[in-house]
């Protein structure tokens, strides 16, 4: 038995560090470690409540949206008040533009420039995946970069700018949209969509959306093989990343994107089990901090939880605390938003396969082509003459709110609770909190650790490991605040 | 020409200027970097190395000498280095920065947690988290105040909370091309061709702060600076005449500028969304007038406001275009 510790893992957003025990050419056992603690959730207590607005997108430059979402919704709730339509729709858009340039990004200059690596040299692909998409150089990039920069003008024309705006308020959005910005905000959106029909999938959105077996997907990169998507796909299969980095912990997902009187309508929250789907029972959250470096109150909910380092303590092994759903991990993504939009490719194959950094990248990538004709139709539906937002009471009504949102990585809660008029406790669990979460009060694995677990690895810099790691697009600084 | 090393660390922040540096458009972020002769050597999110293979590259980058080093978020000091570690041995974090600081010719600060501890260092500042060479407004950080790179140039402080992908790109060239002096560095440090502009030049709300026409909530068209918190008139930055994603400022978003390219913007004493008052006239008036002035000044517009101007300030839109000049009514 060989331990080895691993890191800094490159190319995930913030600091990861694996400490992997190899046996016998496999992983017998692995930790992850969140290495940074900055204490955002200390930092908000003792503010006015609207100050949360201005604090959380800093928590993070990639899902900077999706925290103002989730903060948004709780103060909604504290404010007691609904945004009108508009408001929804125009949150929908700038939330969809930071989850699709998420994708974009991951797929292109995180996940995909492994596969250039001279270590797989021998395979008949890697000319043209490294020409492709080797890391800074690959011809893949600059383009990439420029389709992803006319899709964020997006942000700057309804959010101020990205990341960090402060536009999304608890009744809806401080911005109007007028019938000339929504013509731009439509080129835009167009040209975008261009770049992904011609390079990312090579073949229109619509064809991508209503890919519903394993059958038509072959079909699909037998047709393209010049698509980004169709060489990941051939690589895939010739990788055998199908059997990569199994993950059978439930899968579940928070609301996502609103629409009409706060329905959610795009892709319902709920959790995923073997091919079961049940509700999402916030109630039964809790925070596990027994080997954090963190004060350890025993499993508590998250309204009711603090948040207090100890450097010093033995027997933790990472700063991220190891949320639970009625006792037990869970994995979150865009995997588990398709399964619970009873998505048909999706389900096949997890049924066949479970989630694996196949299935999962996959849900990622295609995620882009549905969001995207989504955002067209949201789009086209904002009433220009009609309200944006709604006027908020002098005060806070409520006490405790709970905002929940989907992030491109999953899922994002909020919880809230005021003393007056003023922030005294906030607690936020994030995707990655999830999906790396260290072991828990009963000692159970979270499941990136529980992935890895039997992954053939005859060194822990092995790329098979990294795969796994990134296939989840860990985001650290959502994970620790 | 030989190309210049850049490598770029990030510590305690969010990623965020690194993510707004991708927004860069024309030309990208990675072709503006070779079209400035600058080689990306290392970042943590973007180059291939990773696990075993960052240590031995940034050894022989530092072995060579590094011509740009840049650091993105606070550096974490508290608890002996402990609130980030990193490594195969769990390193404290900023042991590698000071280490890489030594060996590099210019010392660059991206973003204003880097620049001054930032949002990270936030109330309390639990985690001890500083700036390289700055603790909030006081010079010292990491480094300490006497710090130069080996070109003798202090630490630059691209300070904003994100940076504006034009900051930080125009100062790598200019670095890149020895083009950047002491002089071209405000008393914070920061590059004065975008921190000699003030984020009230350019405003679209100008015409109501003229007038004194203001909005009382988020949203409204009038001017955030009497009740909605804006800092507008004080906060050094050339956000309104230098657009961001395409053409966004926070004030066209409608929302208060927070003044985020200071040092201490996250801790402003009073809520964002709040102006503090006294005798009903705001603290934080514009830093170089006299108050007196500003009071006499300001009671005079506000009496002469026309009614346009104070109709729009409050509705989330304009319900009362500019009337024509009488030769060209109908």
């Amino acid at each position: 038995m060989t331990r080895r510790i691993l890191g800094p893992l490159g190319r995930v957003e913030g600091d990861l560090t694996l400490t992997l025990e190899l046996q016998d050419g496999k992983v017998a056992a692995a930790e992850a470690t969140s290495g940074l603690f900055r204490g955002f959730e200390r930092i908000l207590v003792g503010r006015q409540a609207m100050d949360a607005l201005a604090i959380v997108p800093r928590i993070c430059g990639i899902c900077s949206v999706s925290q103002s979402v989730a903060a948004a919704r709780a103060l909604a709730q504290l404010y007691n008040v609904t945004p009108p339509a508009n408001g929804e729709r125009v949150t929908n858009l700038i939330h969809a533009v930071e989850n699709v340039a998420d994708h974009l990004s991951h797929f292109y200059l995180f996940f995909m420039p492994d596969f250039a690596r001279d270590a797989y040299a021998g395979h008949g692909w890697h000319a043209d995946i490294r020409a492709r998409f080797k890391a800074v150089e690959g011809s893949a990039h600059a383009p990439m970069l420029a389709a992803r920069a006319t899709l964020m003008r997006f942000m700057g024309t309804l959010a101020g700018h990205w990341p960090h705006t402060m536009v999304i308020q608890p009744g809806g959005v401080s911005r109007t949209v007028s019938a000339a910005e929504r013509v731009r905000l439509g080129q835009w959106l167009a040209a975008f969509r261009r770049f992904l029909e011609q390079h990312t999938y090579g073949v229109p959105l619509p064809e991508v959306a209503a890919w519903d077996s394993p059958a038509a997907l072959a079909d699909y990169a037998g047709r393209q093989p010049q698509a980004d998507l169709a060489r990941f796909l051939q690589l895939a299969d010739s990788l055998n990343l199908a059997a990569l980095g199994r993950c059978d912990a439930p899968l579940i997902a928070g609301p996502s994107y609103l629409e009409g009187e706060g329905s959610n309508a795009w892709s319902p929250a709920g959790v995923w089990l073997q091919g079961k789907t049940d509700v999402l029972d916030t109630a039964q959250i809790r925070e596990h901090s027994r080997h954090a470096w963190l004060v350890d109150y025993g499993p508590t909910h998250p309204f009711d939880d603090d948040t207090l380092p100890v450097p010093d303590k033995t027997d933790a092994y990472s700063w991220s605390k190891a949320p639970r759903l009625a006792g037990q991990p869970a994995q979150t993504g865009a995997i588990a938003r398709a399964l619970l939009r009873r998505d048909r490719l999706t389900t096949t194959l997890v049924q066949a396969q479970g989630s694996s950094v196949y299935t999962r990248v996959l849900a990622r990538v295609r995620e882009m082509a549905l969001l995207v004709l989504q955002m067209q139709a949201w789009l086209a539906g904002i009433e220009l003459g009609a309200p944006f937002q709604t006027a908020l009471p002098a005060h806070p009504l409520y006490a405790r709110g709970e905002g929940l949102t989907e992030a491109a990585r999953g899922m994002l809660g909020h919880w809230v609770t005021l003393d007056g008029s003023r922030i005294q406790r906030y607690q936020i669990i994030a995707p990655t909190t999830w999906n790396f979460s260290p072991r828990d009060s009963d000692g159970q694995p979270g499941p990136l650790e529980a992935a890895l677990l039997g992954t053939v690895a005859d060194d822990a810099q092995a790329l098979a490991v990294q795969h796994i790691v990134r296939s989840f697009d860990p985001c650290q600084v959502c994970t620790v605040q | 020409m030989t190309s210049k090393t850049l490598v770029w660390l990030q510590s305690g922040g969010c990623g965020g200027c690194t993510l707004s540096a991708l927004c860069a458009e024309s030309p990208d972020f990675f072709t503006a970097l070779a079209d400035s002769g600058i080689r990306l050597a290392y970042h943590p999110s973007l180059t291939e190395a990773s696990g075993d293979e960052v240590a031995p590259l940034l050894a022989g980058l530092a072995a060579d000498g590094i011509d740009i080093l840049c650091l993105e978020g606070s550096v974490m000091l508290g608890a002996d280095g402990r609130f980030h570690i990193s490594g195969s041995e769990h390193q404290p974090y900023y042991q590698q920065i000071a280490a890489l600081a030594a060996r590099a010719r210019y010392v660059v600060a991206v973003g204003t947690c880097a620049a001054y501890g930032g949002i990270t260092a936030a109330g309390d500042n639990l985690t001890g988290a500083t700036g390289l060479a700055w603790q909030g407004n006081q010079p010292g950080g990491l480094l300490g105040s006497g710090f130069a790179g080996s070109s003798g140039l202090p630490v630059v402080n691209i300070s904003g909370c994100p940076t504006h992908p034009g900051w930080v790109l125009e100062t790598l060239a200019l670095l890149a091309a020895d083009a950047l002096a002491a002089s071209d560095l405000d008393p914070l440090g920061r590059p004065r061709f975008y921190a000699d502009k003030l984020v009230h030049h350019g405003c679209d709300k100008n015409e109501f702060y003229e007038f004194k026409a203001s909005a009382e909530a988020p949203g409204q068209q009038g001017c955030l600076m009497e009740f909605v918190g804006c800092k507008g008139t004080q906060a050094h930055a050339d956000c309104n005449i230098r657009p961001w994603n395409g053409e966004g400022s926070c004030l066209t978003g409608g929302y208060p500028c927070i003044n985020c390219t200071a040092p201490d913007f996250a801790d402003p004493g009073h809520a964002f969304f709040d102006t503090p008052k006294i005798a009903g006239f705001p603290v934080g008036l514009p830093t170089d007038m006299p108050k007196a002035w500003f009071v006499a000044l300001s009671t005079l517009s506000k009496s002469a406001t026309p009614t346009r101007v104070k109709v729009n300030a409050t509705q989330d839109r304009i319900t009362m275009p500019p009337s024509l000049p009488k030769k060209n009514t109908p």
